[in-house]
Protein backbone atom coordinates (compact mmCIF):
# COMPACT_ATOMS: atom_id res chain seq x y z
CA UNK A 1 0.00 0.00 0.00
CA UNK A 2 1.51 3.37 -0.95
CA UNK A 3 2.42 5.42 2.13
CA UNK A 4 1.07 8.61 0.56
CA UNK A 5 -2.68 8.72 0.35
CA UNK A 6 -4.78 11.68 1.31
CA UNK A 7 -6.82 11.07 4.46
CA UNK A 8 -10.49 11.48 3.69
CA UNK A 9 -12.31 12.84 6.68
CA UNK A 10 -15.92 12.17 7.52
CA UNK A 11 -16.91 14.60 10.23
CA UNK A 12 -20.63 14.22 9.51
CA UNK A 13 -20.87 17.99 9.11
CA UNK A 14 -20.54 18.15 5.33
CA UNK A 15 -17.72 18.52 2.78
CA UNK A 16 -16.50 21.93 4.00
CA UNK A 17 -15.85 20.70 7.55
CA UNK A 18 -14.44 17.42 6.22
CA UNK A 19 -11.91 19.48 4.28
CA UNK A 20 -11.24 21.75 7.26
CA UNK A 21 -10.40 18.74 9.46
CA UNK A 22 -8.45 16.96 6.72
CA UNK A 23 -5.31 19.08 7.06
CA UNK A 24 -4.92 18.39 10.77
CA UNK A 25 -5.03 14.60 10.42
CA UNK A 26 -2.82 14.44 7.34
CA UNK A 27 0.82 15.04 8.31
CA UNK A 28 1.87 14.61 4.66
CA UNK A 29 0.00 17.85 3.96
CA UNK A 30 0.44 19.63 7.27
CA UNK A 31 4.26 19.34 7.39
CA UNK A 32 4.99 21.14 4.09
CA UNK A 33 2.33 23.79 4.84
CA UNK A 34 3.97 24.41 8.19
CA UNK A 35 7.42 24.51 6.58
CA UNK A 36 6.29 27.08 4.03
CA UNK A 37 4.68 29.16 6.80
CA UNK A 38 7.91 29.06 8.84
CA UNK A 39 9.97 29.98 5.77
CA UNK A 40 7.69 32.89 4.92
CA UNK A 41 7.72 34.07 8.53
CA UNK A 42 11.51 33.98 8.68
CA UNK A 43 11.75 36.08 5.53
CA UNK A 44 9.31 38.72 6.83
CA UNK A 45 5.68 39.93 6.68
CA UNK A 46 5.73 40.55 2.89
CA UNK A 47 6.60 36.91 2.26
CA UNK A 48 4.03 35.79 4.83
CA UNK A 49 1.27 37.79 3.13
CA UNK A 50 2.23 36.32 -0.27
CA UNK A 51 2.10 32.70 0.95
CA UNK A 52 -1.08 33.41 2.89
CA UNK A 53 -3.05 33.99 -0.32
CA UNK A 54 -1.13 32.05 -2.95
CA UNK A 55 -0.92 28.69 -1.16
CA UNK A 56 -4.64 28.19 -0.40
CA UNK A 57 -5.62 29.33 -3.90
CA UNK A 58 -3.07 27.05 -5.56
CA UNK A 59 -4.23 24.18 -3.33
CA UNK A 60 -7.85 24.74 -4.32
CA UNK A 61 -6.87 24.89 -8.01
CA UNK A 62 -4.82 21.71 -7.55
CA UNK A 63 -7.80 19.93 -5.94
CA UNK A 64 -10.00 20.73 -8.91
CA UNK A 65 -7.25 19.80 -11.39
CA UNK A 66 -6.56 16.56 -9.51
CA UNK A 67 -10.22 15.69 -9.61
CA UNK A 68 -10.34 16.25 -13.37
CA UNK A 69 -6.95 14.95 -14.56
CA UNK A 70 -5.21 13.54 -11.47
CA UNK A 71 -4.33 9.88 -11.86
CA UNK A 72 -2.26 10.57 -14.97
CA UNK A 73 0.30 12.79 -13.31
CA UNK A 74 0.25 11.99 -9.62
CA UNK A 75 3.67 11.16 -8.18
CA UNK A 76 3.99 11.05 -4.36
CA UNK A 77 7.78 11.32 -4.30
CA UNK A 78 7.53 14.94 -5.46
CA UNK A 79 5.47 15.81 -2.38
CA UNK A 80 8.18 14.45 -0.06
CA UNK A 81 10.89 16.18 -2.11
CA UNK A 82 9.08 19.52 -1.83
CA UNK A 83 8.84 19.07 1.94
CA UNK A 84 12.57 18.32 2.13
CA UNK A 85 13.38 21.47 0.13
CA UNK A 86 11.10 23.64 2.28
CA UNK A 87 12.46 22.21 5.56
CA UNK A 88 16.05 22.62 4.38
CA UNK A 89 15.39 26.25 3.35
CA UNK A 90 13.97 26.95 6.83
CA UNK A 91 17.04 25.34 8.42
CA UNK A 92 19.40 27.31 6.15
CA UNK A 93 17.62 30.67 6.79
CA UNK A 94 19.25 32.31 3.77
CA UNK A 95 17.81 35.31 1.85
CA UNK A 96 15.42 34.30 -0.94
CA UNK A 97 13.61 36.31 -3.59
CA UNK A 98 9.88 36.68 -3.11
CA UNK A 99 9.30 34.97 -6.46
CA UNK A 100 11.07 31.82 -5.21
CA UNK A 101 8.82 31.54 -2.15
CA UNK A 102 5.75 32.27 -4.29
CA UNK A 103 6.88 29.61 -6.77
CA UNK A 104 7.31 27.06 -3.99
CA UNK A 105 3.84 27.93 -2.65
CA UNK A 106 2.30 27.43 -6.10
CA UNK A 107 4.16 24.14 -6.66
CA UNK A 108 3.20 22.81 -3.23
CA UNK A 109 -0.42 23.90 -3.55
CA UNK A 110 -0.88 22.45 -7.01
CA UNK A 111 0.88 19.19 -6.24
CA UNK A 112 -0.53 18.29 -2.84
CA UNK A 113 -3.89 19.79 -3.77
CA UNK A 114 -4.05 17.50 -6.79
CA UNK A 115 -3.52 14.53 -4.50
CA UNK A 116 -6.49 15.66 -2.44
CA UNK A 117 -8.51 15.97 -5.64
CA UNK A 118 -7.54 12.47 -6.77
CA UNK A 119 -8.61 10.95 -3.46
CA UNK A 120 -11.86 12.92 -3.52
CA UNK A 121 -12.54 11.65 -7.03
CA UNK A 122 -11.93 8.07 -5.89
CA UNK A 123 -14.28 8.55 -2.94
CA UNK A 124 -16.84 10.39 -5.10
CA UNK A 125 -16.87 13.21 -2.52
CA UNK A 126 -17.65 16.88 -3.24
CA UNK A 127 -14.44 18.54 -4.45
CA UNK A 128 -15.21 22.23 -4.16
CA UNK A 129 -16.65 22.23 -0.64
CA UNK A 130 -13.93 19.91 0.58
CA UNK A 131 -11.19 21.89 -1.20
CA UNK A 132 -12.53 25.13 0.20
CA UNK A 133 -12.37 23.65 3.71
CA UNK A 134 -8.76 22.58 3.19
CA UNK A 135 -7.90 26.01 1.75
CA UNK A 136 -9.40 27.75 4.80
CA UNK A 137 -7.46 25.48 7.16
CA UNK A 138 -4.25 26.25 5.24
CA UNK A 139 -5.02 29.98 5.38
CA UNK A 140 -5.39 29.76 9.17
CA UNK A 141 -2.20 27.71 9.68
CA UNK A 142 -0.11 29.97 7.44
CA UNK A 143 -1.54 33.12 9.03
CA UNK A 144 -0.83 32.00 12.59
CA UNK A 145 2.55 30.32 12.02
CA UNK A 146 4.08 32.92 9.69
CA UNK A 147 2.87 35.85 11.83
CA UNK A 148 4.27 34.20 14.95
CA UNK A 149 7.65 33.61 13.31
CA UNK A 150 7.76 37.08 11.73
CA UNK A 151 7.28 38.60 15.19
CA UNK A 152 10.26 36.77 16.69
CA UNK A 153 13.12 39.09 17.59
CA UNK A 154 15.53 37.24 19.87
CA UNK A 155 18.21 35.18 18.07
CA UNK A 156 17.50 31.91 19.91
CA UNK A 157 13.86 31.89 18.82
CA UNK A 158 14.93 32.10 15.17
CA UNK A 159 17.34 29.23 15.84
CA UNK A 160 14.45 27.20 17.30
CA UNK A 161 12.50 27.79 14.08
CA UNK A 162 15.50 26.67 12.02
CA UNK A 163 15.83 23.53 14.14
CA UNK A 164 12.11 22.85 13.54
CA UNK A 165 12.81 23.22 9.80
CA UNK A 166 15.60 20.66 9.99
CA UNK A 167 13.28 18.25 11.81
CA UNK A 168 10.66 18.70 9.07
CA UNK A 169 13.31 18.03 6.41
CA UNK A 170 14.51 14.95 8.29
CA UNK A 171 10.97 13.58 8.69
CA UNK A 172 10.36 14.24 4.98
CA UNK A 173 13.53 12.36 4.07
CA UNK A 174 12.09 9.36 5.89
CA UNK A 175 8.79 9.96 4.04
CA UNK A 176 10.73 9.80 0.79
CA UNK A 177 12.26 6.51 1.86
CA UNK A 178 8.83 5.13 2.76
CA UNK A 179 7.39 6.20 -0.59
CA UNK A 180 10.26 4.54 -2.49
CA UNK A 181 10.47 1.48 -0.23
CA UNK A 182 10.37 -1.75 -2.23
CA UNK A 183 7.19 -3.74 -1.54
CA UNK B 1 -2.22 41.28 30.34
CA UNK B 2 1.32 42.29 29.33
CA UNK B 3 2.76 41.43 25.93
CA UNK B 4 5.20 39.03 27.58
CA UNK B 5 2.51 37.06 29.43
CA UNK B 6 0.35 37.03 26.28
CA UNK B 7 3.26 35.50 24.37
CA UNK B 8 3.79 32.93 27.15
CA UNK B 9 0.09 31.98 27.12
CA UNK B 10 0.01 31.64 23.32
CA UNK B 11 3.22 29.59 23.35
CA UNK B 12 1.70 27.26 25.99
CA UNK B 13 -1.52 26.97 24.00
CA UNK B 14 0.46 26.19 20.86
CA UNK B 15 2.42 23.49 22.64
CA UNK B 16 -0.78 21.94 24.04
CA UNK B 17 -2.33 21.92 20.55
CA UNK B 18 0.78 20.27 19.12
CA UNK B 19 0.78 17.56 21.82
CA UNK B 20 -2.97 16.99 21.35
CA UNK B 21 -2.50 16.68 17.59
CA UNK B 22 0.42 14.27 17.89
CA UNK B 23 -1.38 12.05 20.38
CA UNK B 24 -4.77 12.15 18.65
CA UNK B 25 -6.02 8.71 17.59
CA UNK B 26 -5.85 9.25 13.85
CA UNK B 27 -6.87 5.65 13.19
CA UNK B 28 -10.25 6.37 14.74
CA UNK B 29 -11.18 8.78 11.94
CA UNK B 30 -12.73 7.60 8.72
CA UNK B 31 -10.01 7.49 6.10
CA UNK B 32 -8.58 5.10 3.62
CA UNK B 33 -5.50 3.69 5.27
CA UNK B 34 -4.41 1.56 8.26
CA UNK B 35 -1.36 1.29 10.51
CA UNK B 36 -1.44 4.74 12.12
CA UNK B 37 -1.98 3.42 15.63
CA UNK B 38 1.58 2.12 15.75
CA UNK B 39 3.02 5.19 13.98
CA UNK B 40 3.93 8.16 16.15
CA UNK B 41 4.53 6.41 19.48
CA UNK B 42 6.51 3.62 17.82
CA UNK B 43 8.70 6.24 16.15
CA UNK B 44 9.07 8.17 19.38
CA UNK B 45 10.17 5.10 21.33
CA UNK B 46 12.47 3.60 18.69
CA UNK B 47 15.58 5.80 19.20
CA UNK B 48 15.48 5.25 22.97
CA UNK B 49 15.20 1.48 22.60
CA UNK B 50 18.95 0.96 22.26
CA UNK B 51 21.62 2.24 24.64
CA UNK B 52 24.13 2.59 21.79
CA UNK B 53 21.86 5.05 19.98
CA UNK B 54 20.94 6.92 23.15
CA UNK B 55 24.54 7.46 24.27
CA UNK B 56 25.72 8.62 20.83
CA UNK B 57 22.84 11.08 20.43
CA UNK B 58 23.32 12.51 23.92
CA UNK B 59 27.07 12.77 23.24
CA UNK B 60 26.31 14.94 20.18
CA UNK B 61 24.50 17.36 22.50
CA UNK B 62 27.30 17.23 25.08
CA UNK B 63 29.94 17.98 22.46
CA UNK B 64 27.86 20.78 21.00
CA UNK B 65 27.51 22.33 24.46
CA UNK B 66 31.28 22.13 24.96
CA UNK B 67 31.94 23.78 21.58
CA UNK B 68 29.37 26.54 22.14
CA UNK B 69 27.53 28.53 19.46
CA UNK B 70 27.01 27.85 16.60
CA UNK B 71 28.03 24.18 17.02
CA UNK B 72 25.60 23.79 19.92
CA UNK B 73 22.69 23.89 17.48
CA UNK B 74 24.43 23.10 14.20
CA UNK B 75 25.53 19.60 15.27
CA UNK B 76 22.03 18.60 16.51
CA UNK B 77 20.61 19.91 13.23
CA UNK B 78 23.13 17.94 11.17
CA UNK B 79 22.62 14.63 12.96
CA UNK B 80 18.85 14.11 12.37
CA UNK B 81 19.04 15.25 8.74
CA UNK B 82 21.91 12.93 7.82
CA UNK B 83 20.44 10.19 9.99
CA UNK B 84 17.23 10.46 7.97
CA UNK B 85 19.31 10.11 4.81
CA UNK B 86 20.88 6.94 6.25
CA UNK B 87 17.40 5.74 7.23
CA UNK B 88 16.22 6.27 3.66
CA UNK B 89 19.13 4.17 2.40
CA UNK B 90 18.09 1.47 4.88
CA UNK B 91 14.47 1.67 3.76
CA UNK B 92 15.52 1.34 0.14
CA UNK B 93 17.53 -1.78 0.97
CA UNK B 94 20.94 -0.22 0.21
CA UNK B 95 23.53 -2.34 2.01
CA UNK B 96 26.17 -0.63 4.16
CA UNK B 97 28.69 -3.04 5.69
CA UNK B 98 29.67 -2.86 9.36
CA UNK B 99 26.68 -0.89 10.62
CA UNK B 100 27.01 -2.13 14.22
CA UNK B 101 30.74 -1.41 14.16
CA UNK B 102 30.03 2.09 12.86
CA UNK B 103 27.53 2.71 15.66
CA UNK B 104 30.05 1.51 18.25
CA UNK B 105 32.74 3.72 16.71
CA UNK B 106 30.36 6.68 16.87
CA UNK B 107 30.05 6.25 20.64
CA UNK B 108 33.83 5.91 20.95
CA UNK B 109 34.53 8.90 18.69
CA UNK B 110 31.92 11.24 20.14
CA UNK B 111 32.76 10.14 23.72
CA UNK B 112 36.46 10.80 23.05
CA UNK B 113 35.63 14.21 21.56
CA UNK B 114 33.81 15.13 24.79
CA UNK B 115 36.53 13.57 26.96
CA UNK B 116 39.33 15.55 25.31
CA UNK B 117 37.18 18.63 24.59
CA UNK B 118 38.22 18.34 20.95
CA UNK B 119 37.78 21.62 19.06
CA UNK B 120 38.04 20.92 15.33
CA UNK B 121 36.77 23.39 12.73
CA UNK B 122 32.97 23.57 12.66
CA UNK B 123 32.77 21.94 9.23
CA UNK B 124 34.92 19.01 10.32
CA UNK B 125 32.82 18.49 13.46
CA UNK B 126 29.63 18.56 11.38
CA UNK B 127 31.04 16.09 8.83
CA UNK B 128 32.15 13.75 11.64
CA UNK B 129 28.72 13.87 13.31
CA UNK B 130 27.01 13.42 9.93
CA UNK B 131 29.22 10.45 9.09
CA UNK B 132 28.26 8.68 12.32
CA UNK B 133 24.60 9.61 11.84
CA UNK B 134 24.44 7.55 8.63
CA UNK B 135 25.10 4.34 10.59
CA UNK B 136 22.42 5.13 13.17
CA UNK B 137 19.90 6.08 10.49
CA UNK B 138 20.59 3.03 8.38
CA UNK B 139 20.14 0.72 11.37
CA UNK B 140 16.80 2.34 12.16
CA UNK B 141 15.71 2.30 8.52
CA UNK B 142 16.23 -1.44 8.23
CA UNK B 143 14.56 -2.12 11.59
CA UNK B 144 11.32 -0.25 10.91
CA UNK B 145 8.31 -2.32 11.93
CA UNK B 146 6.02 -3.54 9.20
CA UNK B 147 2.64 -1.81 9.07
CA UNK B 148 3.70 1.32 10.94
CA UNK B 149 2.54 4.59 9.45
CA UNK B 150 5.59 6.03 7.74
CA UNK B 151 4.90 9.70 8.18
CA UNK B 152 3.83 9.68 11.83
CA UNK B 153 6.58 7.18 12.61
CA UNK B 154 9.14 9.49 10.98
CA UNK B 155 7.90 12.53 12.91
CA UNK B 156 8.07 10.63 16.21
CA UNK B 157 11.49 9.30 15.38
CA UNK B 158 12.96 12.69 14.49
CA UNK B 159 11.43 14.38 17.55
CA UNK B 160 12.86 11.69 19.85
CA UNK B 161 16.29 12.11 18.27
CA UNK B 162 16.10 15.88 18.67
CA UNK B 163 15.02 15.54 22.29
CA UNK B 164 17.98 13.25 23.01
CA UNK B 165 20.29 15.91 21.58
CA UNK B 166 18.50 18.52 23.68
CA UNK B 167 19.05 16.34 26.75
CA UNK B 168 22.76 16.27 25.94
CA UNK B 169 22.81 20.05 25.50
CA UNK B 170 20.92 20.46 28.79
CA UNK B 171 23.43 18.31 30.65
CA UNK B 172 26.25 20.08 28.80
CA UNK B 173 25.24 23.43 30.30
CA UNK B 174 27.29 22.47 33.36
CA UNK B 175 30.28 23.23 31.15
CA UNK B 176 30.18 26.85 32.33
CA UNK B 177 31.48 25.81 35.79
CA UNK B 178 35.01 24.39 36.29
CA UNK B 179 33.69 21.35 38.22
CA UNK B 180 31.04 20.83 35.58
CA UNK B 181 33.70 20.82 32.89
CA UNK B 182 35.44 17.93 34.64
CA UNK B 183 32.17 16.03 35.13
CA UNK B 184 31.39 16.50 31.44
CA UNK B 185 34.74 15.07 30.42
CA UNK B 186 34.14 12.06 32.66
CA UNK B 187 30.75 11.64 31.01
CA UNK B 188 32.57 11.57 27.67
CA UNK B 189 34.86 8.87 29.04
CA UNK B 190 31.83 6.79 30.07
CA UNK B 191 30.33 7.12 26.56
CA UNK B 192 33.65 6.12 24.95
CA UNK B 193 34.02 3.11 27.27
CA UNK B 194 30.46 2.03 26.50
CA UNK B 195 31.37 2.38 22.82
CA UNK B 196 34.29 0.00 23.35
CA UNK B 197 31.87 -2.50 24.90
CA UNK B 198 29.53 -2.10 21.90
CA UNK B 199 32.51 -2.64 19.58
CA UNK B 200 33.50 -5.78 21.44
CA UNK B 201 29.94 -7.07 21.12
CA UNK B 202 29.84 -6.23 17.41
CA UNK B 203 33.12 -8.00 16.71
CA UNK B 204 32.47 -11.17 18.72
Amino acid sequence: MPPFLAHLMNTGLGPFYDGLAHLFVTPEDLLPVLALALLSGLRGPRFGRTSLFILPLAWLAGSVAGRLFGPHWAWPVVSAALTIVLGALVAADRPLPLSAVAGLAIALGLWNGSWNGIELARARAGTFGNGLGVACAIFAVVAIASALVASLRTPWTRIAVRVAGSWIAAAALFMLGWSLRPA
Amino acid sequence: MSAQSRRAVSARAGLLLLVAWLLSPVAAFAHTRGGEASGFLAGLSHPVSGLDHVLAMIAVGLWGAQLGAPAVWLLPVTFPMVMAFGGTLGLLGVKIPGIEIGIALSAIGLGAAVLFEARPKLGIAAVLVGFFAIFHGHAHGTELPAGANGVLYSIGFVIATGLLHATGIGIGLIHRWPAGRTVLRWAGAVVALAGLAFLWRALT
